[in-house]
């Protein structure tokens, strides 16, 4: 079943034009990988499929259901959580407090448990549940930042650069939760990445993205050794 | 003596004259202002009196001053230490036996005592560091070392706030508790309510807001107009009172929340504005600049604190079978106002641990996030608003009721600027900060109304006085709603990492 359509995307901050229809699908149970270079239009996109900005043209389903109009909070409502660029956590709640942000729109009653699970997924979290946010370190933070996405229990995870700034060791781990997240609690997963080699291992499907157009799609392990690919984002910038 | 071992550095005599010269020249200006010129009631003479002796000393005081500082920072305490004591003993001598009044550096007693103990502080910290040898502490250092302090402060608040709460309940059985002081108590519990009523929408929400006073008004105008129109009750009233102020917030919210920062100031600014006019003209149905006058006093529940029982009924006295006393009045509005200001800091503690208090706080640090995670920034804004607005209007109420007699002229610009003054000063979203600062800000210059004309000044003081000490207010140290698994923190909060 398919979890997200994005069909004929464009979308633009005032003058400046950042997508030019962009075509996505994203199938349930799948981990999808969105790379390509600085600007080239992706964090526009995980924003514009939670509709900000909006797109001015073309398409977006969430489910089945046509969520291109429908205000933020109603989008995350129906189960898409976003971990968005530079983790934006509340740097002055503690950890504890930032997860109870990241219920506001689940069940209540899910909370105890659902905060066990992030704690058994990041258990330096449970060590720091008191720490404020702001003074965790920066994987600490990266973490964080994940977990409170997964605490409304989304079908659709969307993840803009969960490995920024990562010594080489956390961004396997925090891979390595990635895929947890998506096997064992069968979370939709769609990420970008400047990371490209990890993310299209990790991914079973990838999309390159360049100047606000799709230019590439295919399997995680066909873009890895895609040629163009391989010149563009993997050699050298390992 | 360690710290002898490293020269101190050399002092920069010509900057430091040229600051101190600085300082005592602002001084002159704001003292020819402030304090040089005196209106004379005799007739036939000029209006205006000079008082030149008043400028030129506190010119000297300052630049004396100002260059003592100077010499601390650069380590020459001893020289400081001795000048500042001399002009600290021999001004404090002066004062207490009461010598040749000519010797004053100024003619009101307040203003040479806070002189003297200006001096005196001076000495205070020069002897400390002739003592202790050691190095002016950077600014950082300081910051952090008074941080602990207020957080140390709020972890003492679960003890400090049951024992300010006994002190509040039994201050009028006091012995030295007269009229006097419970009516100034009664005026700072009532700033402390607003001041807990706006921390939601400042200190909680973030939003800035200018025109608080206008929700004080909007529950001060509909209980008199209530009372007076319809001839209810207090209690009655009060939670309509509260409600159309909770309206006029929403009313405000609606339009004006997109806004942000300074817009929103701006516009909050003019709201208090605008229904403080209304009011002024509308005569018809508020009096205008008349004001609404018989409001009646409150009851009760139903008893009123009279001398006389109504006709066919009973008084709280007669009831209860105990003698009248004219000060029970005051007590009792005393400890309605308490009662109030309990339950807008119950209700704020209460509202802080639940989802829509925490999307508050977090609202005001990050809203894209927080639209992420599928929050409702309009609504969210808008209950901070209304909520605040309502404990606004209870205050207004109460303010009514106990004035007996509202006009427009109470409600005026300097209201919302005092309330929002407690708010920061006390810390941003302090309980206790606020109660700190309001005892500071109101109490203290209602204490000292002998001050009279130097009050608004020592005001002014002491706000500068935090501002430059701590910047980000009294209490500014956020502790978390929540904490898990209550008992000793282990692996350790915030502390260097294992
Ligand atoms: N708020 C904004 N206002 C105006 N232009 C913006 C805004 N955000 C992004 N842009 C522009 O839109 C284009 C796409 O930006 P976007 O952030 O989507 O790139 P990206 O692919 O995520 O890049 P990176 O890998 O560096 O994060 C860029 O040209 C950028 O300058
Ligand atoms: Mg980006």
């Amino acid at each position: 079943m398919t979890v997200l359509r994005v069909m004929d995307v464009h979308a633009a901050y005032g003058p400046i034009k950042a997508l030019h229809g962009v075509d996505v699908e994203v199938v349930e149970g799948e981990i999808v990988a969105l790379i390509g270079a600085n600007g080239a239009g992706k964090s526009t996109l995980l924003m514009t499929i939670c509709g900000n900005p909006r797109a001015s043209r073309g398409r977006i389903e969430f489910l089945g259901e046509d969520i291109t109009h429908l205000p933020t909070h109603e989008i995350v409502r129906r189960g898409v959580a976003q971990a968005p660029e530079g983790r934006r956590l509340f740097s002055f709640m503690s950890v504890v407090e930032n997860l109870q942000m990241g219920a506001v729109s689940a069940d209540p009653r899910h909370f105890d448990e659902d905060l066990e699970r992030v704690f058994t997924l990041y258990p330096i979290l449970r060590e720091r549940r008191d720490q404020r946010g702001g003074t965790l370190s920066g994987g600490e933070q990266q973490m964080l930042a994940i977990a409170r996405a997964l605490m409304g229990r989304p079908k659709l995870l969307l993840l803009d650069e969960p490995s920024l700034g990562l010594a080489p060791l956390l961004v396997k781990q925090i891979f390595g939760v990635i895929r947890e997240i998506n096997t064992r609690d069968r979370v939709t997963v769609f990420l970008v990445e400047q990371n490209a080699h990890h993310a299209l291992r990790v991914a079973h499907r990838g999309y390159v993205m360049a100047n606000g157009r799709i230019v590439l799609q295919g399997t995680g392990r066909n873009l890895l050794a895609d040629a163009e690919v391989r010149r563009a984002y993997l050699d050298g910038g390992r | 003596m360690r710290a002898r071992a490293a020269a101190p550095p050399s002092v920069d005599w010509a900057r430091a004259l040229k600051d101190a010269g600085l300082v005592a020249g602002i001084v002159v200006l704001l003292a020819i202002a402030l304090a040089g010129f005196r209106i004379q009631d005799e007739s036939g003479g000029p209006p205006l009196a000079y008082r030149f002796n008043d400028v030129v000393a506190a010119a000297l005081i300052a630049f004396l001053g100002r260059l003592g500082i100077a010499a601390l920072r650069a380590q020459r305490a001893v020289p400081v230490l001795a000048g500042a004591l001399v002009f600290a003993i021999a001004l404090s001598g002066v004062l207490v036996f009461g010598a040749d009044e000519q010797l004053l550096p100024f003619q009101s007693t307040v203003l040479n005592g806070t002189i003297a103990l200006a001096a005196w502080m001076l000495s205070a910290r020069a002897a400390w560091l002739v003592w202790h040898a050691a190095s002016e502490t950077s600014t950082e250092v300081r910051e952090a070392r008074m941080d602990r302090l207020s957080a140390q402060v709020q972890k003492l608040a679960w003890w400090v706030g049951p024992l300010l709460l006994g002190l509040a309940v039994a201050l009028p059985f006091l012995p030295w508790a007269d009229r006097r002081l419970l009516d100034i108590a009664t005026l700072v519990v009532t700033y402390i309510m607003l001041g807990w009523g706006l921390n939601i929408v400042v200190g909680l929400a973030g939003l800035l807001d200018l025109g608080y006073v206008a929700f004080y008004a909007v529950g001060a105008y509909s209980y008199a107009l209530l009372a007076l129109h319809f001839d209810l009750g207090f209690w009655v009233c009060l939670p309509f009172a509260g409600i159309m102020a909770a309206f006029a917030g929403i009313l405000l919210g609606f339009p004006v929340l997109r806004l942000r920062g300074d817009y929103l100031a701006i516009v909050t600014l003019g709201f208090g504005e605008i229904v403080r006019i209304i009011l002024l003209n509308w005569y018809a149905f508020t009096k205008g600049p008349d004001g609404l006058s018989g409001i009646p006093r409150p009851t009760f529940f139903g008893l009123p604190i009279a001398r006389e029982a109504p006709e066919g009924g009973h008084s709280f006295h007669s009831f209860f079978g105990l003698e009248y006393s004219p000060v029970d009045r005051i007590i009792f509005l005393y400890y309605l106002a308490l009662a109030l200001a309990l339950l807008t800091n119950l209700v704020t503690l209460r509202i802080r641990r639940l989802p829509v208090g925490r999307a508050w706080e977090a609202l005001r640090e990050d809203e894209i996030a927080c639209r992420s995670l599928g929050v409702h920034p309009r609504n969210t804004k808008l209950t901070a608003f209304a909520i605040g607005a309502m404990f606004g209007g209870f205050g207004g109420s109460f303010f009514a009721t106990r004035q007996g007699f509202i006009s427009p002229e109470s409600f005026t610009f300097l209201e919302s600027a005092i309330i929002l003054a407690i708010v920061v000063l006390g810390g941003m979203g302090s309980q206790i900060g606020v109660v700190l600062a309001a005892i500071l800000l109101i109490g203290l210059p209602e204490v000292f109304r002998e001050l009279n004309q130097y009050r608004m000044l020592a005001f002014g003081l002491a706000m500068v006085a935090i501002m430059a000490w701590r910047p980000r207010g009294l209490l500014a140290h956020r502790e978390p709603t929540v904490r898990l698994y209550h008992g000793p923190p282990d692996a350790s909060d915030g502390g260097p990492r294992a």
